[in-house]
């Protein structure tokens, strides 16, 4: 790949800026968040490139910000951040939310220490790998009928906690409770209630995980002890999508917003930025498919969850009081969200599409759980599976993003390349020499998701927590990873 | 270039998050027969497989481009929710605004573990179909 060659002019330690007068048609600055190091990373895609046609988009208004994970995407660079107004004909564009519509990662915590998970390991490992569905063409074992998936797609989490597959607590923390208002069943095509009917609680494939780690690190006393988590203790990410369902709607609904770029006279340099305005029929529709997308995304975390828990118990032979697996939180990192922010000293009503990027609240946010009030909101960073995750909080110092940060480590190889790169290593052995256990339904995916092509989430967090847009609380290590 | 596949049908060229594919085709229907190969090969091991259910798809949009990722887009989701592997492809009719094509291929069933990648879908990214010397071109960036 040649390297991007384009003005990018840094402003401080942490933020550079790519100017308006880069590429004729951009409304705005680009800004990413990087060091001086990352940048060169940066450089070598065509990442920037995205962020500069990012701010072609009708509606955007301060800056097309991308996180220190960004990396080139198809429209939108992963790690992308864009809010538009909607007062003044801001647009929605389905490829600033991205296929996988809310692919997130909850976190969840246990009463257990990574002494007492070591011995078990590898019977915890077979048990989550044989019990969660995983893989191309996966299907879940949670059935659910036509007329009760569309329920589903109302009531997300909601409606699978109510069915037994959880508990009422874990609601209270998930983003939007599990249920973001205003979907709309019938913007939802047949074709995508098809593809998404046999795929609740399944994992998928690529980068989707179910990780056992331990807490190795404490950044922030105070709040991790109201997160209730210390040193050793064992935690699990669960990194999970909207499946078939919100590949489909995403993928009718940018065919469909193809043509409203003449409709609507938007100029764009990439047709996978096809968008049109919020209030506009188009723009609606799609943002009552989108949430429904994104509730199923929290019902089938939420049933991984419940999977999750049921091998745990399985295995320790404990029950759910002993084994304390609560959830600490859920967050969507691709999604649109209309939210109210402040603008050059004006509320507005914006909306904010988040694409590889996660939501951050600061302390005090009236949406945040009482409990976090003071905390600020929980920021779930998964790593790759050789190396750290974290987990971080919102500061106020993200107003400046839109209350949005990174959302993981951020690919730094392509999949070929990282397959080349790994031919003739066995990279579980690899990672079992590291005290980490890992098992994939596919050979090639654990080559194309081996460490050494991500960024070093560590450089990443530094960077957002440098900038101040968010904070480091704890760092954790993985011990057992179960891939698609 | 990184992977020449099945005689410069189509190779892949790198991009960080997902899968590049560059295609070739002697006139614009082999080109098309060619990108529904190019998805397949990267879905499934298609060394060997046999195609005994074929069907038969009419497709339109109001160009070429758009045409080609509706016509990828429609066997994904027969993949999908069908559950078959096609491997062999033969466009009929093609015009500006419409495909007439057949897919042949077998059930998933017991070729389960013939299944290497999830495509989410074919995305419109940068896409544009080039006229060449020996025929036809295009780049695809499919999201997995």
């Amino acid at each position: 790949m040649s390297m991007w060659q384009g003005e990018l002019e840094r402003i401080d330690a942490f933020r550079w800026r790519i100017p308006k007068g880069y590429k004729a048609g951009m409304r705005v600055d680009g800004v990413i968040y990087a060091d001086e190091e990352m940048v060169k990373d940066i450089r070598s895609d065509r990442a920037p490139e995205q962020v500069a046609n990012v701010a072609f988009l009708p509606g955007i208004v301060k800056h097309s910000l991308a996180m220190p994970d960004i990396h080139w995407g198809y429209g939108f660079p992963i790690g992308g951040v864009a809010a538009t107004d909607i007062d003044s004909g801001g647009v929605v564009s389905p490829g600033g939310v991205g296929f996988d519509i809310n692919c997130g990662v909850r976190l969840i915590k246990t009463n257990l220490k990574e002494g007492d998970v070591r011995p078990k390991l590898k019977d915890l490992v077979y048990a989550l790998y044989n019990d969660i569905p995983a893989g191309v063409g996966s299907k879940g074992d949670i059935r659910i009928s036509g007329a009760e998936e569309r329920k589903l797609l109302v009531d997300g989490a909601r409606w699978v906690v109510d069915h037994g597959y959880g508990r009422q607590e874990d609601l209270e923390y998930t983003e939007d409770h599990g249920a973001i208002k205003g979907a709309d069943p019938d913007a939802v095509s047949a074709r995508a209630y098809e593809r998404g009917k046999n795929q609740s609680g399944t994992l998928g494939s690529g980068n989707h995980f179910i990780e056992v780690q331990a807490i190795d690190e404490i950044y922030e006393k105070e709040t991790a002890d109201i997160f209730g988590l210390e040193a050793g203790q064992v935690t699990i990410m669960i990194h999970s999508g909207s499946r078939g369902l919100g590949y489909q709607i995403c993928d009718e609904y940018s065919k469909d917003m193809i043509q409203c770029l003449s409709k609507y006279g938007i100029n764009v340099p990439d047709r996978q930025l096809a968008s049109a305005p919020v209030n506009s029929p188009e723009g609606k529709a799609y943002l009552g498919a989108m949430k429904c997308a994104a509730n199923y995304a929290w019902a089938n975390r939420q049933c991984l969850m419940h999977l999750t828990r049921s091998a745990f118990e399985k295995v320790f032979n404990m029950g759910p009081k002993d084994l304390g697996m609560d959830l600490v939180y859920d967050v969507a990192h691709n999604i649109a969200k209309v939210e109210r922010h402040t603008v050059d000293g004006k509320e507005k009503t914006l909306c904010v599409h988040r694409k590889g990027a996660t939501r951050a609240f600061p302390p005090g946010h009236p949406e945040l759980p009482a409990r976090y009030r003071k905390t600020g909101q929980p920021v779930i960073i998964p790593g790759d599976m050789g190396r750290n995750s974290y987990l971080l909080t919102g500061t106020e110092g993200a107003k400046e993003t839109f209350y949005s940060t990174c959302h993981g480590a951020g690919r730094l190889m392509s999949r070929s390349a990282a397959i080349s790169a790994c031919r003739g290593r066995s990279i579980s052995r690899e990672l079992e020499t590291k005290g980490i256990m890992v098992m994939s339904s596919s050979r090639d995916t654990l080559a194309e998701e081996a460490p050494e092509a991500y960024k070093d989430v560590n450089e990443v967090v530094g960077v957002v927590d440098g900038a101040g847009i968010s904070k480091r609380v704890c760092r954790m290590r993985p011990l057992g990873v179960i891939k698609g | 270039m990184v992977k020449s596949n099945h005689m410069e049908r189509y190779e892949q060229f790198p991009h960080t998050a997902d899968i590049g594919v560059r295609v070739y085709g002697k006139d614009m229907k082999e080109l098309f027969e060619n990108a529904a190969f190019a998805m397949f090969d990267i879905i499934a091991d298609l060394q060997g497989i046999d195609a005994p259910i074929t069907k038969n798809f009419t497709l339109d949009a109001p160009d070429h481009e758009q045409l080609l990722v509706v016509w990828l887009d429609e066997l994904l989701y027969n993949f999908y929710t069908k559950s078959i592997i096609f491997s062999r492809f033969e466009v009929k009719e093609l015009t500006d605004g419409c495909i007439k094509a057949t897919a042949s291929g077998r059930p998933v069933g017991e070729n389960r573990n013939r299944l290497k990648t999830e495509i989410k879908a074919a995305t419109y990214h940068g896409l544009k179909i080039e006229k060449t010397d020996s025929g036809y071109k295009v780049e695809i960036v499919f999201d997995i």
